[in-house]
């Protein structure tokens, strides 16, 4: 007991440490790269292509923080992590930044003591079932076998989902989304859960995607998004309204196209000359240059376009922007004005 | 009596008959069935089942195999080539083959680097291996490791050659003093080595671009490579560290023998996995932040001290089945503690260990493969994040997972293979 005692206050200690080192920028101004944390792999969202390079709707986030800080889209070392070893990284200092379809629950933020800076993706939880199983809703999944990811919030919503509704299940564990497909092809479960997205993207890899049916009941909210370390307020709020940056500029119409044309000179939109630089000091305030907007959104484009590129409608996934619509189209993106 | 028959007998045969040839039932082929496949009516029934289910595992496999495409860039494209018939996409290695092998963040022009550094590796087992090559490549296998080192992780090439420098004064000063004892020699030795590394640590450190190749961080390596290296590294590290351990947890000195017991016991007693997650994730807390102890070390260390571990019960194994005479007919013979061991009983124990150590070391480069949990791209971890999740190839199983598995068994059969046949080599006594 008293060993425990003393590796807990050891480990109390090397947390404060890190803690204590709080100047984040700093320090990544000084590496001259920013270390993110992503995904091992998950289609759309973050993957390594054919050479190397790493692609998608997160990766979009870590280009856009490194561009707005260091002036540099490619000036990101991209940390893998799995569901395991992704707060302990972050924790422990190893990445500045953790963009990995994380939920933002109470827990996380609070007890772990995270700072989410932000949504990039609302999702929810969902169900895909064959076609041939006969159910039209999850209510009827009364003694199914469920695939499911372990480690995750998906899981207990799991649980929570049917406790509520009293009927029950039976939970085949899985390691990744990758490993989930083949054993639920394979009949090894009858329902596979995960986020929606996760879902839409796992169908539309299928031979038969016409086979299988996503059920309408959505049973979770999962707001994913960005995080950083408590205690180092500047960087989170650098991550924060680069994220926001990137929301606004789909708003107010600043696209990866135009934004270099707009940025030339103050136009006669006053929200863009501050989103922009042309007027105000809104980079200076963050403590970085004046025009970090600019690149931030050159990196990769604003929101619509990093959606649309990697998960939207014209892509093998293939997701409706649905709750990830601006508030102006019935969706749920809303960012706080730069003023 | 030499006409006797001559009355009897009408005609009587002077030479030998040819030799006739066996009756077809019992010879050949036929014999070979008949004893081997049809014998009795079970058997007979045993084998018309086994060979109907190899003609159907082989009926059905073939059209997937032969209909195999071997071009296209993304699964969907493979699968309408295929349009409908039943085929594999083994496009996905040949379009993935460099990340399968070398991970995806290896730079592209410097794949010949650990390329070069697998042949040399077969160059340099060779001697240790086969006792018929010639003995001068020795000389090539001591410096193999640092030369493998400065090929795959780059930099200048003063660094290994100044670990290699401290390592031959280690050498020297272990000689100078073996005479007065071998405990001295070794405290010499490693006394000397250590002070000549440490002094020499300036030298590459004030000429980094001496003989200097692109350096490449130990988080870029990856795919098969990586396996490769994380086996041959451990196994050959923790030979010895097991050896010292069997030796340790059978010596009459109190201290040693039972840190060499603790050591053993815990180490045997945590999963693998956890030591991983140990290197990966806890040693983070307690090192200061940034200071970054590479991840590639930390795993060989885990990995090492787990397969010493297990080497080192093996080997006492082989230490206990020796009869007692062994060592007391060393004692006898004036030879004292370092003699006797080098020279009578390791030699010994060693040839009855041969079957646990190549167990466990086939074992231990399977288990490389766990490294794929703690986020590192090995060949499975290449398998089953970047390829598996890009939009290209996210559903292909089949295909990515049995070349995984025709990888590791060509590795892991051929270590066994090479087991038995040093078994008969060393049988002296059976033979």
């Amino acid at each position: 007991m008293k060993k425990l005692a003393i590796l807990g206050a050891m480990t109390a200690a090397g947390l404060s440490a890190g803690v204590a080192s709080a100047a984040t920028l700093d320090d990544v101004k000084a590496r001259g790269k920013l270390n993110c944390g992503v995904t091992t792999g998950l289609v759309g969202f973050a993957a390594p292509n054919a050479n190397g390079e790493w692609e998608g709707f997160d990766v979009g986030v870590c280009r856009a923080v490194a561009a707005a800080v260091l002036g540099d889209p490619t000036a990101v070392e991209f940390v893998p992590t799995t569901g395991k070893t992704r707060f302990t990284a972050l924790a422990s200092g190893e990445i500045d930044l953790l963009a990995r379809n994380t939920t933002w629950t109470f827990s996380r933020d609070v007890d772990l003591g995270f700072e989410f800076v932000g949504i990039n993706y609302y999702d929810g939880q969902g169900f895909m079932v064959p076609k041939d199983l006969g159910v039209s809703s999850a209510k009827e999944l009364d003694g199914a076998t469920v695939c499911i990811q372990t480690g995750t919030t998906t899981e207990l919503n799991l649980a929570d989902f049917f406790r509520a509704n009293n009927i029950s299940y039976e939970p085949v564990p899985i390691e990744t989304n990758a490993e989930a497909q083949p054993l639920y092809l394979e009949g090894a479960c009858d329902v596979y859960t995960t986020d929606a997205s996760g879902l839409a993207a796992t169908r539309a890899a299928f031979e038969n995607p016409g086979d299988h049916v996503i059920l309408p009941e959505i049973i979770s909210k999962e707001p994913l998004g960005p995080l950083v370390r408590h205690g180092d307020n500047q960087w989170g709020d650098i991550a924060r309204w680069t994220l926001n940056a990137l929301i606004a500029a789909e708003e107010l119409g600043v696209t990866s196209a135009n934004v270099a044309e707009l940025a030339a000179a103050p136009g006669n939109n006053p929200e863009i000359n501050r989103l922009l630089g042309t007027e105000g000091t809104l980079g200076a305030m963050l403590g970085l240059e004046n025009d970090w907007a600019v690149k931030a959104i050159m990196a990769g484009g604003n929101y619509g376009e990093l959606f649309e590129k990697n998960i939207g409608e014209n892509t093998p996934i293939g997701l409706a922007r649905g709750l990830n619509a601006l508030w102006t189209e019935g969706g749920l993106l809303y960012t706080p004005p730069f003023r | 009596m030499s006409d006797t028959h001559a009355q009897t007998v009408a005609f009587v045969r002077t030479t030998m008959l040819p030799e006739q040839p066996p009756p077809a039932s019992e010879a050949g082929v036929i014999k070979w069935m008949r004893e081997n496949l049809f014998k009795g009516w079970f058997n007979s029934l045993l084998t018309i089942l086994s060979l109907y289910f190899i003609f159907q595992i082989v009926t059905s496999a073939y059209p997937w195999f032969a209909n195999g495409i071997w071009n296209t860039s993304s699964l969907a494209e493979c699968r309408e080539m295929l349009d409908g018939m039943t085929g594999a996409c083994f496009s996905v290695l040949t379009e993935r083959w460099n990340q399968l092998l070398f991970g995806f963040t290896y730079p592209t022009d410097a794949y010949w680097r650990p390329t070069l550094a697998f042949v040399l590796l077969i160059v340099a087992i060779a001697p240790v291996l086969y006792p018929k090559a010639p003995r001068q490549l020795l000389v090539f296998t001591g410096i193999y490791p640092f030369l493998a080192y400065w090929l795959i992780w780059g930099g200048t090439l003063l660094t290994p050659l100044m670990i290699l420098v401290g390592l031959i004064a280690g050498y020297f000063a272990f000689k100078q003093f073996e005479r007065q004892s071998f405990a001295m020699g070794l405290l010499a030795g490693v006394v000397a080595a250590i002070v000549v590394i440490w002094a020499g640590g300036i030298v590459p450190a004030a000429m980094p671009d001496v003989l200097a190749i692109q350096a490449i961080p130990s988080r870029d390596l990856g795919g098969f490579m990586l396996n490769m290296i994380l086996g041959t590294v451990c196994v050959s590290l923790s030979l010895p560290l097991g050896i010292m351990l069997a030796l340790g947890r059978q010596s009459s000195m109190p201290i040693i023998k039972w840190i060499c017991v603790i050591f053993i016991e815990f180490i045997r007693g945590v999963p693998l996995i956890t030591l991983l997650f140990v290197a990966n994730v806890v040693l983070a807390y307690f090192f200061p932040p940034g200071s970054n102890i590479d991840l590639v070390l930390r795993v060989i260390i885990m990995i090492t001290m787990f397969s010493a571990a297990y080497i080192a019960e093996v080997i006492r194994g082989g230490l206990a089945a020796l009869p007692r005479g062994q060592y007391e007919a060393a004692d006898s013979l004036g030879l004292d503690y370092a003699q006797s061991m080098r020279l009578i009983i390791l030699p010994q124990a060693l040839k009855i260990s041969i079957p646990g150590i190549v167990n466990v070391a086939v074992g231990l480069f399977k288990d490389t493969t766990l490294v794929s949990v703690i986020s590192m791209f090995d060949l499975v971890g290449m398998i089953r994040g970047p390829i598996l999740a890009s939009t290209e190839w996210n559903g292909v199983y089949w295909e990515l997972w049995g070349f995984a598995v025709f990888v590791f068994f060509i590795v892991c059969y051929s270590i066994s293979k090479y087991s038995q046949w040093l078994e008969r080599q060393l049988a002296t006594d059976r033979r």
